[in-house]
Protein backbone atom coordinates (compact mmCIF):
# COMPACT_ATOMS: atom_id res chain seq x y z
CA UNK A 1 0.00 0.00 0.00
CA UNK A 2 2.93 2.33 0.65
CA UNK A 3 4.31 1.81 -2.84
CA UNK A 4 0.84 2.46 -4.21
CA UNK A 5 1.06 6.10 -3.15
CA UNK A 6 4.23 6.55 -5.22
CA UNK A 7 3.06 4.81 -8.37
CA UNK A 8 -0.58 5.37 -9.26
CA UNK A 9 -1.80 3.93 -12.53
CA UNK A 10 -5.09 5.49 -13.50
CA UNK A 11 -7.92 3.92 -15.45
CA UNK A 12 -10.42 6.32 -16.96
CA UNK A 13 -14.09 5.27 -16.77
CA UNK A 14 -16.22 7.76 -18.71
CA UNK A 15 -19.95 7.63 -18.13
CA UNK A 16 -20.33 11.36 -18.54
CA UNK A 17 -23.16 12.65 -20.64
CA UNK A 18 -21.39 15.85 -21.69
CA UNK A 19 -17.78 14.55 -21.78
CA UNK A 20 -16.44 17.74 -20.27
CA UNK A 21 -14.91 16.05 -17.23
CA UNK A 22 -13.24 13.52 -19.53
CA UNK A 23 -11.65 16.30 -21.54
CA UNK A 24 -10.40 17.91 -18.35
CA UNK A 25 -8.94 14.58 -17.19
CA UNK A 26 -7.08 14.25 -20.48
CA UNK A 27 -5.94 17.83 -19.97
CA UNK A 28 -4.52 16.95 -16.58
CA UNK A 29 -2.44 14.17 -18.18
CA UNK A 30 -0.75 16.46 -20.73
CA UNK A 31 2.90 17.57 -20.37
CA UNK A 32 1.73 20.95 -19.03
CA UNK A 33 0.70 19.42 -15.70
CA UNK A 34 3.19 16.52 -15.87
CA UNK A 35 1.55 13.98 -13.57
CA UNK A 36 4.34 11.49 -14.28
CA UNK A 37 6.53 13.24 -11.69
CA UNK A 38 4.19 11.77 -9.05
CA UNK A 39 4.27 8.40 -10.78
CA UNK A 40 0.78 8.79 -12.20
CA UNK A 41 0.28 7.06 -15.55
CA UNK A 42 -2.80 6.48 -17.68
CA UNK A 43 -3.30 2.78 -18.47
CA UNK A 44 -5.71 1.27 -20.94
CA UNK A 45 -6.40 -2.06 -19.26
CA UNK A 46 -8.41 -2.33 -16.05
CA UNK A 47 -6.11 -5.16 -14.92
CA UNK A 48 -3.24 -2.68 -14.56
CA UNK A 49 -5.26 -0.02 -12.74
CA UNK A 50 -4.78 1.24 -9.19
CA UNK A 51 -7.30 4.07 -9.39
CA UNK A 52 -10.54 4.25 -11.37
CA UNK A 53 -11.32 7.83 -12.33
CA UNK A 54 -15.09 7.78 -12.80
CA UNK A 55 -17.02 10.65 -14.34
CA UNK A 56 -20.66 11.37 -15.06
CA UNK A 57 -24.12 10.58 -13.84
CA UNK A 58 -24.58 6.86 -14.07
CA UNK A 59 -27.49 5.29 -15.92
CA UNK A 60 -28.90 1.80 -15.37
CA UNK A 61 -26.99 0.46 -18.39
CA UNK A 62 -23.66 1.97 -17.33
CA UNK A 63 -24.13 0.82 -13.72
CA UNK A 64 -23.73 -2.84 -14.75
CA UNK A 65 -20.49 -2.03 -16.56
CA UNK A 66 -19.15 -0.02 -13.65
CA UNK A 67 -19.77 -2.84 -11.19
CA UNK A 68 -18.15 -5.37 -13.55
CA UNK A 69 -15.13 -3.11 -14.05
CA UNK A 70 -14.69 -2.69 -10.32
CA UNK A 71 -14.80 -6.45 -9.85
CA UNK A 72 -12.26 -6.95 -12.65
CA UNK A 73 -9.75 -4.53 -11.12
CA UNK A 74 -6.98 -6.13 -9.02
CA UNK A 75 -7.28 -5.06 -5.38
CA UNK A 76 -6.26 -2.75 -3.70
CA UNK A 77 -8.06 -0.48 -6.12
CA UNK A 78 -9.41 2.99 -5.35
CA UNK A 79 -12.28 4.87 -6.97
CA UNK A 80 -12.24 8.63 -7.45
CA UNK A 81 -15.46 10.40 -8.47
CA UNK A 82 -14.63 13.34 -10.74
CA UNK A 83 -17.12 16.12 -11.38
CA UNK A 84 -20.40 17.30 -9.93
CA UNK A 85 -22.48 14.58 -11.62
CA UNK A 86 -20.30 11.80 -10.22
CA UNK A 87 -20.37 13.28 -6.72
CA UNK A 88 -24.02 14.21 -6.32
CA UNK A 89 -25.79 13.78 -9.71
CA UNK A 90 -26.91 17.46 -9.55
CA UNK A 91 -29.73 17.99 -12.04
CA UNK A 92 -30.03 14.32 -13.02
CA UNK A 93 -30.95 13.38 -9.45
CA UNK A 94 -34.65 12.70 -10.08
CA UNK A 95 -34.33 11.30 -13.60
CA UNK A 96 -36.10 7.95 -14.21
CA UNK A 97 -33.13 6.23 -15.92
CA UNK A 98 -30.42 7.00 -13.37
CA UNK A 99 -29.02 4.25 -11.16
CA UNK A 100 -27.91 6.58 -8.40
CA UNK A 101 -24.63 8.28 -7.49
CA UNK A 102 -21.36 6.36 -7.68
CA UNK A 103 -21.02 5.73 -3.96
CA UNK A 104 -24.25 3.79 -4.00
CA UNK A 105 -22.73 1.29 -6.46
CA UNK A 106 -19.03 0.97 -5.62
CA UNK A 107 -16.94 2.26 -2.68
CA UNK A 108 -15.69 5.76 -3.53
CA UNK A 109 -12.50 6.99 -1.84
CA UNK A 110 -12.35 10.61 -3.00
CA UNK A 111 -14.71 13.19 -4.44
CA UNK A 112 -13.56 15.98 -6.74
CA UNK A 113 -16.45 18.44 -7.28
CA UNK A 114 -16.69 20.96 -10.09
CA UNK A 115 -18.47 21.23 -13.42
CA UNK A 116 -15.96 20.38 -14.78
CA UNK A 117 -13.16 20.40 -12.15
CA UNK A 118 -9.95 22.11 -13.24
CA UNK A 119 -6.85 19.92 -13.70
CA UNK A 120 -5.37 21.69 -10.66
CA UNK A 121 -8.40 20.60 -8.64
CA UNK A 122 -7.90 17.00 -9.76
CA UNK A 123 -4.22 17.06 -8.80
CA UNK A 124 -5.19 18.47 -5.39
CA UNK A 125 -7.78 15.74 -4.96
CA UNK A 126 -5.21 13.06 -5.78
CA UNK A 127 -2.69 14.64 -3.36
CA UNK A 128 -5.30 14.61 -0.59
CA UNK A 129 -6.08 10.98 -1.37
CA UNK A 130 -2.37 10.10 -1.15
CA UNK A 131 -2.06 11.92 2.19
CA UNK A 132 -5.07 10.06 3.55
CA UNK A 133 -3.55 6.75 2.37
CA UNK A 134 -0.24 7.52 4.04
CA UNK A 135 -1.98 8.16 7.35
CA UNK A 136 -3.40 4.68 7.02
CA UNK B 1 29.01 -24.66 -8.05
CA UNK B 2 28.46 -21.88 -5.51
CA UNK B 3 30.39 -19.59 -7.86
CA UNK B 4 28.09 -20.41 -10.76
CA UNK B 5 25.01 -19.69 -8.67
CA UNK B 6 26.56 -16.40 -7.58
CA UNK B 7 27.18 -15.51 -11.23
CA UNK B 8 23.58 -16.22 -12.17
CA UNK B 9 21.82 -14.67 -9.17
CA UNK B 10 23.99 -11.75 -8.09
CA UNK B 11 26.72 -10.17 -10.14
CA UNK B 12 26.43 -10.36 -13.87
CA UNK B 13 23.13 -12.18 -13.61
CA UNK B 14 19.75 -11.39 -12.19
CA UNK B 15 20.23 -8.75 -9.45
CA UNK B 16 22.80 -6.66 -11.29
CA UNK B 17 20.88 -6.70 -14.58
CA UNK B 18 17.59 -5.92 -12.85
CA UNK B 19 19.03 -2.93 -10.98
CA UNK B 20 20.81 -1.51 -14.03
CA UNK B 21 17.71 -2.21 -16.14
CA UNK B 22 15.59 -0.18 -13.70
CA UNK B 23 18.11 2.65 -13.80
CA UNK B 24 18.17 2.57 -17.60
CA UNK B 25 14.38 2.60 -17.87
CA UNK B 26 14.34 5.59 -15.51
CA UNK B 27 16.83 7.37 -17.81
CA UNK B 28 14.56 6.53 -20.72
CA UNK B 29 11.49 8.02 -19.02
CA UNK B 30 13.38 11.03 -17.72
CA UNK B 31 14.89 11.92 -21.10
CA UNK B 32 11.49 11.43 -22.74
CA UNK B 33 10.04 13.84 -20.18
CA UNK B 34 12.77 16.41 -20.81
CA UNK B 35 12.15 16.15 -24.57
CA UNK B 36 8.52 17.08 -23.87
CA UNK B 37 9.55 19.92 -21.49
CA UNK B 38 8.38 18.02 -18.41
CA UNK B 39 10.15 17.26 -15.14
CA UNK B 40 9.72 13.51 -15.29
CA UNK B 41 9.53 10.74 -12.68
CA UNK B 42 11.88 10.45 -9.65
CA UNK B 43 14.91 8.15 -9.69
CA UNK B 44 13.26 5.30 -7.78
CA UNK B 45 10.10 5.30 -9.91
CA UNK B 46 10.73 1.89 -11.60
CA UNK B 47 11.36 0.37 -8.17
CA UNK B 48 8.09 1.83 -6.83
CA UNK B 49 6.21 0.47 -9.85
CA UNK B 50 7.76 -2.96 -9.39
CA UNK B 51 7.08 -3.18 -5.64
CA UNK B 52 3.54 -1.91 -6.09
CA UNK B 53 2.81 -4.50 -8.77
CA UNK B 54 4.18 -7.26 -6.52
CA UNK B 55 1.71 -6.20 -3.83
CA UNK B 56 -1.33 -6.25 -6.09
CA UNK B 57 -3.80 -9.06 -6.57
CA UNK B 58 -3.02 -11.55 -9.37
CA UNK B 59 -6.07 -12.34 -11.46
CA UNK B 60 -6.19 -15.34 -13.80
CA UNK B 61 -8.93 -15.00 -16.42
CA UNK B 62 -11.51 -17.75 -16.52
CA UNK B 63 -11.06 -18.34 -20.26
CA UNK B 64 -7.27 -18.56 -19.98
CA UNK B 65 -4.93 -21.49 -19.50
CA UNK B 66 -3.83 -21.04 -15.90
CA UNK B 67 -0.41 -22.73 -15.83
CA UNK B 68 0.80 -21.32 -19.16
CA UNK B 69 -0.54 -17.89 -18.26
CA UNK B 70 1.42 -17.76 -15.01
CA UNK B 71 4.61 -19.44 -16.29
CA UNK B 72 5.19 -17.48 -19.49
CA UNK B 73 6.61 -14.34 -17.76
CA UNK B 74 9.32 -16.56 -16.26
CA UNK B 75 10.60 -17.79 -19.67
CA UNK B 76 11.63 -14.33 -20.78
CA UNK B 77 13.11 -13.40 -17.41
CA UNK B 78 15.24 -16.55 -17.28
CA UNK B 79 16.44 -16.07 -20.87
CA UNK B 80 17.49 -12.45 -20.32
CA UNK B 81 19.29 -13.37 -17.11
CA UNK B 82 21.30 -16.08 -18.88
CA UNK B 83 22.18 -13.75 -21.78
CA UNK B 84 23.38 -11.07 -19.39
CA UNK B 85 25.48 -13.56 -17.44
CA UNK B 86 27.08 -14.90 -20.63
CA UNK B 87 27.86 -11.45 -22.02
CA UNK B 88 29.41 -10.05 -18.83
CA UNK B 89 31.46 -13.16 -18.06
CA UNK B 90 32.86 -13.04 -21.59
CA UNK B 91 33.75 -9.37 -21.22
CA UNK B 92 35.38 -9.82 -17.81
CA UNK B 93 37.48 -12.79 -18.92
CA UNK B 94 37.36 -13.52 -22.68
CA UNK B 95 38.80 -16.97 -22.05
CA UNK B 96 35.53 -18.09 -20.44
CA UNK B 97 33.82 -18.71 -23.75
CA UNK B 98 32.56 -21.84 -25.45
CA UNK B 99 32.07 -22.84 -29.07
CA UNK B 100 28.89 -21.27 -30.45
CA UNK B 101 27.89 -19.06 -27.51
CA UNK B 102 27.07 -16.36 -30.07
CA UNK B 103 24.36 -18.64 -31.48
CA UNK B 104 23.10 -19.42 -27.98
CA UNK B 105 22.78 -15.70 -27.26
CA UNK B 106 20.85 -15.08 -30.50
CA UNK B 107 18.44 -17.90 -29.63
CA UNK B 108 17.99 -16.74 -26.05
CA UNK B 109 17.29 -13.17 -27.15
CA UNK B 110 14.28 -14.45 -29.13
CA UNK B 111 12.77 -16.16 -26.08
CA UNK B 112 11.33 -13.07 -24.29
CA UNK B 113 9.22 -12.31 -27.38
CA UNK B 114 8.12 -15.93 -27.54
CA UNK B 115 7.16 -15.76 -23.86
CA UNK B 116 5.02 -12.72 -24.61
CA UNK B 117 3.34 -14.59 -27.46
CA UNK B 118 2.59 -17.64 -25.30
CA UNK B 119 1.25 -15.44 -22.51
CA UNK B 120 -0.91 -13.45 -24.91
CA UNK B 121 -2.48 -16.56 -26.41
CA UNK B 122 -2.96 -18.12 -22.97
CA UNK B 123 -4.96 -15.20 -21.59
CA UNK B 124 -8.10 -15.94 -23.59
CA UNK B 125 -8.70 -12.33 -24.56
CA UNK B 126 -9.29 -11.33 -28.21
CA UNK B 127 -7.13 -8.22 -27.95
CA UNK B 128 -4.32 -10.21 -26.32
CA UNK B 129 -4.48 -12.77 -29.15
CA UNK B 130 -4.32 -9.95 -31.67
CA UNK B 131 -1.29 -8.49 -29.92
CA UNK B 132 0.39 -11.89 -29.74
CA UNK B 133 -0.15 -12.55 -33.44
CA UNK B 134 1.32 -9.13 -34.23
CA UNK B 135 4.33 -9.95 -32.05
CA UNK B 136 4.75 -13.18 -34.00
CA UNK B 137 4.73 -11.29 -37.30
CA UNK B 138 7.28 -8.87 -35.89
CA UNK B 139 9.62 -11.74 -34.96
CA UNK B 140 9.32 -13.15 -38.47
CA UNK B 141 10.04 -9.70 -39.86
CA UNK B 142 13.07 -8.57 -37.84
CA UNK B 143 14.91 -11.83 -37.15
CA UNK B 144 16.17 -12.24 -40.75
CA UNK B 145 17.97 -8.85 -41.07
CA UNK B 146 19.08 -9.06 -37.41
CA UNK B 147 20.83 -12.40 -37.89
CA UNK B 148 22.36 -11.28 -41.19
CA UNK B 149 23.67 -8.15 -39.46
CA UNK B 150 25.09 -10.16 -36.55
CA UNK B 151 26.86 -12.56 -38.93
CA UNK B 152 28.66 -9.79 -40.77
CA UNK B 153 31.29 -9.47 -37.98
CA UNK B 154 31.57 -13.27 -37.91
CA UNK B 155 32.44 -13.30 -41.61
CA UNK B 156 34.91 -10.47 -41.13
CA UNK B 157 36.62 -12.43 -38.35
CA UNK B 158 36.99 -15.52 -40.61
CA UNK B 159 34.18 -17.49 -39.02
CA UNK B 160 34.77 -17.12 -35.28
CA UNK B 161 31.57 -17.91 -33.39
CA UNK B 162 32.92 -17.55 -29.85
CA UNK B 163 32.07 -14.21 -28.24
CA UNK B 164 35.36 -14.10 -26.34
CA UNK B 165 37.42 -14.70 -29.48
CA UNK B 166 35.40 -12.07 -31.36
CA UNK B 167 36.25 -9.58 -28.58
CA UNK B 168 39.93 -10.48 -28.66
CA UNK B 169 39.94 -10.22 -32.47
CA UNK B 170 38.55 -6.68 -32.16
CA UNK B 171 41.09 -5.74 -29.48
CA UNK B 172 43.93 -7.12 -31.60
CA UNK B 173 42.85 -5.56 -34.92
CA UNK B 174 40.22 -2.81 -34.99
CA UNK B 175 36.54 -2.78 -34.04
CA UNK B 176 34.08 -4.02 -36.67
CA UNK B 177 32.33 -0.66 -36.77
CA UNK B 178 35.49 0.70 -38.35
CA UNK B 179 34.70 -0.70 -41.82
CA UNK B 180 32.00 -0.22 -44.46
CA UNK B 181 30.38 -3.63 -43.98
CA UNK B 182 30.47 -3.23 -40.21
CA UNK B 183 28.87 0.21 -40.41
CA UNK B 184 26.02 -1.03 -42.61
CA UNK B 185 25.42 -4.05 -40.39
CA UNK B 186 25.47 -1.82 -37.31
CA UNK B 187 22.74 0.47 -38.68
CA UNK B 188 20.58 -2.55 -39.55
CA UNK B 189 21.21 -4.06 -36.11
CA UNK B 190 20.20 -0.81 -34.34
CA UNK B 191 16.87 -0.69 -36.16
CA UNK B 192 16.24 -4.40 -35.51
CA UNK B 193 17.11 -3.81 -31.85
CA UNK B 194 14.39 -1.16 -31.66
CA UNK B 195 11.92 -3.78 -32.93
CA UNK B 196 13.27 -6.39 -30.50
CA UNK B 197 12.73 -4.01 -27.60
CA UNK B 198 9.22 -3.18 -28.97
CA UNK B 199 9.83 0.57 -28.72
CA UNK B 200 7.99 3.24 -30.54
CA UNK B 201 8.26 2.96 -34.27
CA UNK B 202 7.76 -0.78 -33.81
CA UNK B 203 5.59 -1.01 -30.67
CA UNK B 204 2.88 -2.53 -32.83
CA UNK B 205 2.21 -5.59 -30.61
CA UNK B 206 1.18 -3.49 -27.61
CA UNK B 207 -0.14 -0.42 -29.44
CA UNK B 208 -1.78 1.39 -26.54
CA UNK B 209 -4.17 3.42 -28.62
CA UNK B 210 -5.53 0.52 -30.69
CA UNK B 211 -5.35 -2.73 -28.75
CA UNK B 212 -4.83 -1.28 -25.24
CA UNK B 213 -1.83 -3.28 -24.00
CA UNK B 214 -1.79 -6.19 -26.44
CA UNK B 215 -0.51 -9.43 -24.88
CA UNK B 216 -0.21 -7.81 -21.43
CA UNK B 217 -3.88 -6.83 -21.23
CA UNK B 218 -5.02 -9.57 -18.83
CA UNK B 219 -1.90 -9.55 -16.65
CA UNK B 220 -2.01 -8.00 -13.19
CA UNK B 221 0.12 -8.09 -10.06
CA UNK B 222 3.32 -10.14 -9.91
CA UNK B 223 3.29 -11.61 -13.48
CA UNK B 224 2.92 -8.10 -14.90
CA UNK B 225 5.81 -6.98 -12.68
CA UNK B 226 7.96 -9.78 -14.15
CA UNK B 227 7.06 -8.72 -17.70
CA UNK B 228 7.99 -5.12 -16.91
CA UNK B 229 11.27 -6.25 -15.35
CA UNK B 230 12.05 -8.36 -18.42
CA UNK B 231 11.54 -5.37 -20.68
CA UNK B 232 13.78 -3.15 -18.53
CA UNK B 233 16.48 -5.82 -18.53
CA UNK B 234 16.19 -6.20 -22.31
CA UNK B 235 16.77 -2.45 -22.62
CA UNK B 236 20.12 -3.06 -20.92
CA UNK B 237 21.13 -6.40 -22.41
CA UNK B 238 20.38 -6.02 -26.13
CA UNK B 239 22.41 -2.79 -26.62
CA UNK B 240 25.20 -4.43 -24.59
CA UNK B 241 25.19 -7.34 -27.08
CA UNK B 242 25.61 -4.88 -29.96
CA UNK B 243 28.43 -3.13 -28.09
CA UNK B 244 30.23 -6.47 -27.86
CA UNK B 245 29.56 -7.42 -31.47
CA UNK B 246 30.44 -4.14 -33.18
CA UNK B 247 32.22 -1.78 -30.77
CA UNK B 248 34.64 -4.04 -28.94
CA UNK B 249 32.78 -4.40 -25.66
CA UNK B 250 34.00 -3.04 -22.34
CA UNK B 251 37.67 -3.49 -21.43
CA UNK B 252 38.02 -3.91 -17.67
CA UNK B 253 41.12 -1.85 -16.96
CA UNK B 254 41.22 1.71 -15.67
CA UNK B 255 39.78 4.38 -17.94
CA UNK B 256 38.64 1.85 -20.53
CA UNK B 257 35.65 0.96 -18.33
CA UNK B 258 34.31 4.51 -18.64
CA UNK B 259 34.89 4.43 -22.40
CA UNK B 260 32.94 1.15 -22.62
CA UNK B 261 30.03 2.60 -20.64
CA UNK B 262 30.04 5.60 -23.00
CA UNK B 263 29.56 3.21 -25.93
CA UNK B 264 26.47 1.80 -24.26
CA UNK B 265 25.13 5.28 -23.43
CA UNK B 266 25.54 6.28 -27.07
CA UNK B 267 23.32 3.36 -28.14
CA UNK B 268 20.80 4.22 -25.41
CA UNK B 269 20.60 7.83 -26.62
CA UNK B 270 19.98 6.62 -30.17
CA UNK B 271 17.18 4.35 -28.91
CA UNK B 272 15.53 7.11 -26.86
CA UNK B 273 15.72 9.66 -29.66
CA UNK B 274 14.26 7.19 -32.17
CA UNK B 275 11.49 6.43 -29.69
CA UNK B 276 10.61 10.09 -29.22
CA UNK B 277 10.70 11.29 -32.80
CA UNK B 278 8.75 8.60 -34.62
CA UNK B 279 5.10 7.63 -35.01
CA UNK B 280 3.99 4.01 -34.85
CA UNK B 281 4.04 1.99 -38.09
CA UNK B 282 1.30 -0.39 -39.18
CA UNK B 283 2.17 -4.08 -39.04
CA UNK B 284 2.22 -4.48 -42.85
CA UNK B 285 4.46 -1.43 -43.20
CA UNK B 286 6.85 -2.85 -40.60
CA UNK B 287 7.09 -6.23 -42.35
CA UNK B 288 7.65 -4.55 -45.72
CA UNK B 289 10.31 -2.35 -44.15
CA UNK B 290 12.21 -5.27 -42.61
CA UNK B 291 11.93 -7.71 -45.49
CA UNK B 292 12.58 -5.02 -48.09
CA UNK B 293 15.14 -2.26 -47.42
CA UNK B 294 16.57 -3.71 -44.19
CA UNK B 295 17.24 -7.19 -45.59
CA UNK B 296 18.74 -5.75 -48.77
CA UNK B 297 20.99 -3.49 -46.71
CA UNK B 298 22.03 -6.42 -44.51
CA UNK B 299 22.81 -8.56 -47.59
CA UNK B 300 24.94 -5.72 -49.00
CA UNK B 301 26.79 -5.68 -45.69
CA UNK B 302 27.40 -9.44 -45.86
CA UNK B 303 28.68 -9.20 -49.48
CA UNK B 304 31.00 -6.33 -48.55
CA UNK B 305 32.29 -8.41 -45.63
CA UNK B 306 33.04 -11.31 -47.99
CA UNK B 307 34.94 -8.88 -50.23
CA UNK B 308 36.94 -7.84 -47.18
CA UNK B 309 35.78 -4.22 -46.97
Amino acid sequence: MKALTKSIWVFHFAAASCNNCDIEILDALTPRFDLERFGILLVGSIRHADVILATGAISHKAAVRLKRLYEQAPKPCLVVAVGACACSMTMFRDSYNMAGPFDGLVPVHAYIPGCPPKPEAMIMGVVKLIKALKKG
Amino acid sequence: MAKTIFYFIVFPGFLFTALVGMLVSWIDRKVTARVQWRVGPPLLQPLYDFVKLLGKETIVPQAGAKLTFLLSPLFGLAAVTIVSTLLWLVMISPGQTFLGDLIVVIYLLAIPSIGVIIGGFASGNPLASLGASREMKMILAYELPFILAIFTPVIKAQGIIRLGDLLQYQWANSIFLNSWSGLIAFVVAIICMQAKLALVPFDIPEAETEIIAGPYIEYSGAPLALYKLTRWMMLFVVPMFLVIMFMGGIVFSGWHILWGILKYVLLLVIIILMRNTNPRLRIDQAIKFFWGPMTILAVIGVILAFLGL
